[in-house]
């Protein structure tokens, strides 16, 4: 089945099979590979991304039904003019060690401050749920997030 | 993991979809496809057909109606919790809603989708059974009612035909006293046991994951029918039923949870 997609704000025309993951399609297909998959079962939040600005586990959703809607990978965050105030945070916050949890903890909070922008610790950590990480115990991933709040609210 | 292979139909209306359903052999409705999908990844589900309803924005609605917010089924549970109207109307079904999973899975989930899958560990089933809502039904004779209490079969079985859609829950408003405890250890877990209460003249009382379907604590309300008091009608929460044993909880276990937790419902519903 053919579908389009806009991802990272770029057009993509393909054929794929209606069983094709969208993790699968984007990792695979489109080979935007920084997505990655942890659990395969919808619980690790390693394979999140943006669809049509809102977070999702690409893991349990099928690449035919975000035809024609709008995705956003990890790739899509930095621009020519640097890394992303969330990406920027992370760094500055020893927010990963090996880095595997990142790229979907980055978009699941992405998601959470755009809804939020002005977020307490508890919001944080209870948006961040769905997202699991086995290297940095947490704390630095939050307090990036917190710092990315704050900066983003500054540029606005 | 990736599921076998099927034939895919983006239904393009109710009619569009119950016209396919009631074509096609072996063909299933997906929705969020946060119940459907991760059974069909581990092959414990492998439909012919699926007919993707996800995009039916005609089916994404809460709607004021008097005595009752109409629901439509494909409403996403990240947006029941966000419902102004229902947190002013029917304030415990959002509370329910944003208790389910996690923000990605409350972004893709829908009300109907949880419904319709009927499992007894679910939340929102249990809510809204507590809450007598009805369940609106459209197949090739047109559509029909059908009251909670009469929805929930058995282990993922309801009152569905095959070529069915649900397309709508009427939940009567309210303006009493209300509780939702779900018990879990870690984060983002399903129940091992939820309590749902809502007080409104009577008090209506639902299980989370203490049978094979979400289930009415009838013992407790008739107990509270005859005046006793939430110390002694809380005694007899698990009374009847046959809780599963898994691995986060043996039902011996579950019998003695759903006892406290029906205590603190009572206690924040009726205080
Ligand atoms: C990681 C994770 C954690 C979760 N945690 C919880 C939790 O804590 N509590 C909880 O209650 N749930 C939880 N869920 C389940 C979640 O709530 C699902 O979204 C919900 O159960 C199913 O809704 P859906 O829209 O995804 O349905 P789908 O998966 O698309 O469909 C489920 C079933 O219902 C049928 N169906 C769907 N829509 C209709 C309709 N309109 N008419 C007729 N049939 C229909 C489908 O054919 C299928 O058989 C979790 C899921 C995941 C992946
Ligand atoms: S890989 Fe998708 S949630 Fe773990
Ligand atoms: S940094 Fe290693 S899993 Fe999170």
């Amino acid at each position: 089945m053919q579908i389009t997609t806009i991802v990272n704000g770029r057009s993509y025309t393909k054929d794929v099979e209606p069983r094709t993951l969208l993790v699968q399609y984007i990792r695979d297909v489109l080979g935007l590979t920084g997505t990655n998959v942890g659990c395969d079962t919808s619980s690790c939040g390693a394979c999140t991304v943006l669809l049509n600005g809102e977070s999702v586990k690409s893991c349990t959703v099928l690449a035919v039904q975000v035809n024609g809607q709008e995705l956003t990978t990890i790739e899509g965050m930095a621009t020519d003019s640097g890394l992303h105030p969330i990406q920027k945070a992370f760094q500055e916050n020893h927010g990963l060690q090996c880095g595997y949890c990142t790229p979907g903890m980055v978009m699941a909070a992405a998601s959470f401050l755009n809804e939020n922008p002005n977020p307490t610790e508890r919001e944080v950590r209870e948006a961040l749920e769905g997202n699991l990480c086995r290297c940095t115990g947490y704390h630095n991933i939050i307090k990036s997030v917190l710092a990315a709040a704050n900066a983003m609210e500054g540029a606005m | 993991m990736f599921p076998a292979s099927f034939d895919f139909f983006k239904a393009s209306s109710v009619a569009d979809a119950v016209s396919i359903l009631s074509r096609e052999d072996d063909a299933k409705l997906l929705a969020g496809g946060h119940s459907l999908l991760p059974l069909m990844k581990l092959r414990l589900a492998s439909p012919a057909v699926l007919v993707d309803i996800s995009a039916l924005e005609e089916l994404a609605f809460v709607e004021d109606k008097g005595d009752y917010v109409a629901v439509g089924a494909l409403t996403r549970h990240h947006d029941v919790a966000n419902s102004e109207l229902l947190k002013s109307a029917v304030p415990i079904l959002p509370f329910v809603a944003s208790k389910v999973g996690d923000p990605s899975v409350r972004h893709r989930g829908t009300i109907g989708g949880s419904i319709a899958h009927g499992d007894g560990a679910s939340d929102l089933p249990a809510a809204i059974l507590a809450l007598d809502s009805d369940l609106v039904a459209v197949g090739p004779d047109g559509e029909r009612v059908i009251q909670a209490k009469d929805f929930f079969l058995g282990f993922l079985e309801t009152a569905l035909r095959p070529n069915e859609i649900l397309t709508e829950i009427r939940v009567p408003k309210f303006s009493g006293g209300w509780s939702y405890q779900k018990f879990n250890r870690r984060a983002q877990d399903w129940a091992i046991v939820g309590v749902a209460a809502v007080h409104n003249g009577s008090t209506k009382i639902s299980l989370v994951n203490m049978a094979s379907t979400p289930i009415r604590a009838s013992a407790v309300e008739a107990a509270l029918a005859d005046g006793a008091s939430v110390e002694v009608a809380s005694g007899v929460a698990s009374e009847g039923l046959e809780p599963p044993s898994d691995l986060n909880a043996s039902a011996d276990y579950r019998r003695h949870l759903a006892q406290v937790l029906v205590k603190r419902a009572l206690t924040e519903a009726l205080g």
